[in-house]
């Protein structure tokens, strides 16, 4: 019954002895990381109990600044909103927002209490993510690994940048920008779909819905399979990439016979990347033609037959009234 | 306690019960549960109405103990039905003082309503509330700023009931009296203040949102669209209610609408579904909001309840400001209470569920006319 209790999604066999502190090459990247590490249990339950040493960089340090420097001008606002009361702020805190400046103001730079924060903390929110990709990049140039974490990284900041940037200069006002706040950016979202007569006829939003949902898809058929055939070696994946076994083989068995196709176990993982990496490309497209090329996708849709109309009559007089339905006269009296 | 030869087998036998105990204990819950709810009914049952073409989703549902238990106010209306005048009657314009409404009704259909009105709106105050406690001989004088109120209501009732027939009886005769916003209460539970700007230390669009307030519906919406779209601009203009742009394609037009309208519209769309206790698809095909050719025949009597209410607002309601002491102006503004869909739908289709309230009072449906009794005459011979 061994094979029982490996089955778990939690790490079964903890490794806690002398730290691993990792290499230190030509690059000294010894020098600017954290001197100790510890080990958690419960960190060893999810992954590797190690925790640390941590490699912040020049990069890791301007953005977690710049990026802390956002974070409390927005909460420092939110807190002038509520006429720094503590209990309201807590209270406020999932509606309160820091909103871009109010369309009078085009792109202009706008007073600092109608918007004026939302641009100066924008700026850090912008340098502090920029530097966190120059992060990843540099990270896995002194690895000696390839830029692909940086590439994905860059097609999430894409539509970062299309919302906050790209958008509103090209639509020549600030206003255009998402707020910074928990209910308040769900609003916005809402509000910009039924503005541009719902971006659900935005074929670009579908295509990136697609990619989303297929990531989730591929997400879970991948490691279904990898779990299903590591009693095998599947586990191994970069061995079984150059050095193809029973486990591979079995993995595709699987899938070929079940659908006709399978992907390598190389291959698997360039789908997964791609998938992943186009959500966000095709929706920064989506957005960026909102409003500045197209402004109404469902009449869009209708004129590319994209939209169906209803054929016949809505037929009110047969779907009942509210006597029917709680009132209190009968049908129409 | 067990004989030996149990303890020997089971020592010899090691059963691990606790899975199969499980899968069977989770396996037998769940038929448990589904058979309870197969055999007994779900408990939260709903029902729906349809509002839309089949396979569109457009429906609006509740659960079937709210529609049950009903609107509790209706059991309280109190209504008796008019008398029919004679010939020759004398009216009450001519035996009272002061008589600047109602004047046309003879005595016993004056007291008559004076009486119901008293039920409906100060039931635990009686005449007292509008009249005074002096004797009854000093019941012509406005010295109560609530009888000249009052005075003001009831030709905005009656001016809802003759000139607004097509929203307040769009489907059936159903009107509207005292009752359909008082309930019972001398102050409406539903009425508005202006309370934007919400939020302290800011200016413009961030000012007035990203609240819990009574108006935004406890959402992050704006807070100020009921004065936005509701009170007339000082040129006597309303604000357009836009969302949308009509062309597919952009054609940036003086008048387009930006987002931030469209996020007022849409708390205020919010605040339709939560006063009438329905959703977006109960007027609009939420596919296309805008279009004029997939709404229901909601939509338009909707429409017209804008109207109207800011017709109210600009004739009956913002007028009486200076009528008004201070404890019943707003909290912000000093401003005077105003009404909306909330203040008589109160959450139902029709408020109160649809009850004909104006059937017995023709008094209130017209304005300044003779009231039609021409339905009790048949009763009465």
């Amino acid at each position: 019954m061994a094979y029982f209790e490996y089955q778990n999604i939690f790490t079964q066999v903890q490794v806690q002895a002398e730290p691993e502190m990792g290499m230190d090459n030509e690059n000294n990247m010894g020098l600017e990381r954290t001197k100790t590490a510890t080990f958690s249990t419960l960190v060893g339950w999810l992954g590797n109990a190690q925790l640390g040493p941590v490699y912040l960089g020049w990069a890791g340090l301007v953005s977690l600044a710049t990026g802390l420097a956002w974070f409390n001008i927005v909460g420092f606002n939110m807190l002038a909103q509520v006429d720094w009361s503590i209990p309201e702020f807590v209270r406020q805190l999932f509606w309160l927002a820091l909103e871009p400046p109010g369309p009078e103001h085009g792109l202009s730079i706008p007073p600092l209490n109608d918007g004026g924060w939302y641009i100066i903390s924008s700026f850090f929110l912008l340098v502090s993510v920029m530097a966190w990709w120059l992060r990843t990049y540099l990270l896995a140039e002194q690895h000696k690994m390839g830029k692909h974490i940086a590439w994905a990284f860059l097609a999430a900041i894409w539509l970062f940048l299309v919302l906050g940037l790209f958008r509103p200069i090209l639509m020549g006002s600030w206003s255009e920008a998402v707020p910074y706040g928990i209910f308040p950016h769900l609003d916005w979202t809402t509000a910009f779909s039924i503005r541009y007569g719902n971006l659900y006829y935005n074929p670009f939003h579908a295509l990136s819905i697609v990619f989303l949902y297929g990531s989730v898809l591929l997400f879970a058929m991948h490691g279904a399979t990898i779990l299903a055939v590591s009693r095998y070696g599947g586990d191994r994946e970069l061995e079984q990439i150059y050095d193809r076994g029973t486990a591979s083989e079995r993995a595709g068995l699987f899938w070929r016979w079940t659908m006709g196709f399978n992907a390598t176990m190389e291959g698997i993982h360039r789908w997964a990347w791609w998938f992943a990496v186009l959500t966000p490309i095709t929706g920064g497209i989506g957005i960026l033609l909102t409003g500045t090329v197209v402004d109404n996708w469902f009449i869009w849709a209708i004129e590319h037959n994209f939209a169906p109309d209803y054929l016949g009559a809505y037929g009110y007089e047969a779907f009942g009234t509210y006597g029917d339905f709680g009132g209190i006269q009968a049908g129409g009296e | 306690m067990f004989p030996k030869w149990f303890d020997n087998w089971n020592r010899d036998n090691p059963t691990n019960i606790f899975g199969p105990a499980i899968a069977v204990g989770v396996a037998g819950s769940a038929v448990f549960v589904a058979a309870m709810i197969i055999g007994w009914g779900q408990p939260f049952a709903t029902e729906s109405m349809q509002t839309g073409p089949r396979g569109t989703g457009m429906h609006v549902q509740e659960f079937v103990s709210h529609l049950e238990a009903g609107d509790p106010t209706v059991i309280d209306y109190y209504q008796d039905e008019p008398f029919v005048p004679e010939e020759g009657e004398e009216l009450a314009g001519d035996i009272y003082e002061n008589v600047q409404v109602l004047g046309n009704l003879t005595d016993a259909n004056f007291n008559r309503l004076m009486t119901a009105i008293s039920l409906w709106v100060a039931p635990d105050e009686g005449c007292a509330y509008c009249h005074g406690d002096g004797d009854i001989s000093t019941y012509g004088e406005d010295t109560l700023y609530t009888k000249v109120v009052a005075r003001a209501m009831i030709q905005m009732t009656q001016n809802i009931n003759q000139n607004w027939a097509a929203h307040v009886q769009a489907n059936a005769e159903v009107g509207v009296t005292c009752y359909t916003c008082h309930r019972g209460q001398p102050v409406p539970n539903n009425v508005w203040f202006r309370v934007s700007p919400v939020n302290s230390n800011v200016a413009g669009w961030s000012a007035n949102q990203n609240r819990v307030t009574m108006v935004s519906n406890f959402t992050s919406l704006p807070s100020d669209y009921l004065e936005t779209y509701l009170i007339a601009n000082e040129d006597g203009s309303y604000n357009p209610i836009a969302v949308h742009d009509l062309q597919s394609r952009v054609q940036q037009q003086p008048g387009d609408p930006l987002i931030q309208q469209t996020e007022r519209t849409y708390g205020f769309m919010n605040y339709f579904a939560n006063s009438l206790g329905v959703n977006c698809v109960f007027c609009h095909n939420s596919r296309a909001f805008y279009d004029p050719g997939q709404v229901t025949p909601q939509w338009a009597t909707a429409s017209l309840g804008i109207i109207m209410v800011q017709e109210m607002i600009s004739d009956y309601l913002l007028p009486l400001h200076d009528v008004y002491p201070p404890e019943r102006l707003g909290p912000v503004y000093g401003d005077a209470p105003l009404a909306a869909c909330r203040t008589c739908h109160q959450g139902y289709q029709q408020p109160m569920q649809g009850l004909n309230v104006i059937r017995n009072y023709p008094e209130l449906a017209v304005v300044d006319g003779t009231p039609d009794y021409s339905a009790f005459e048949a009763a009465s011979q």
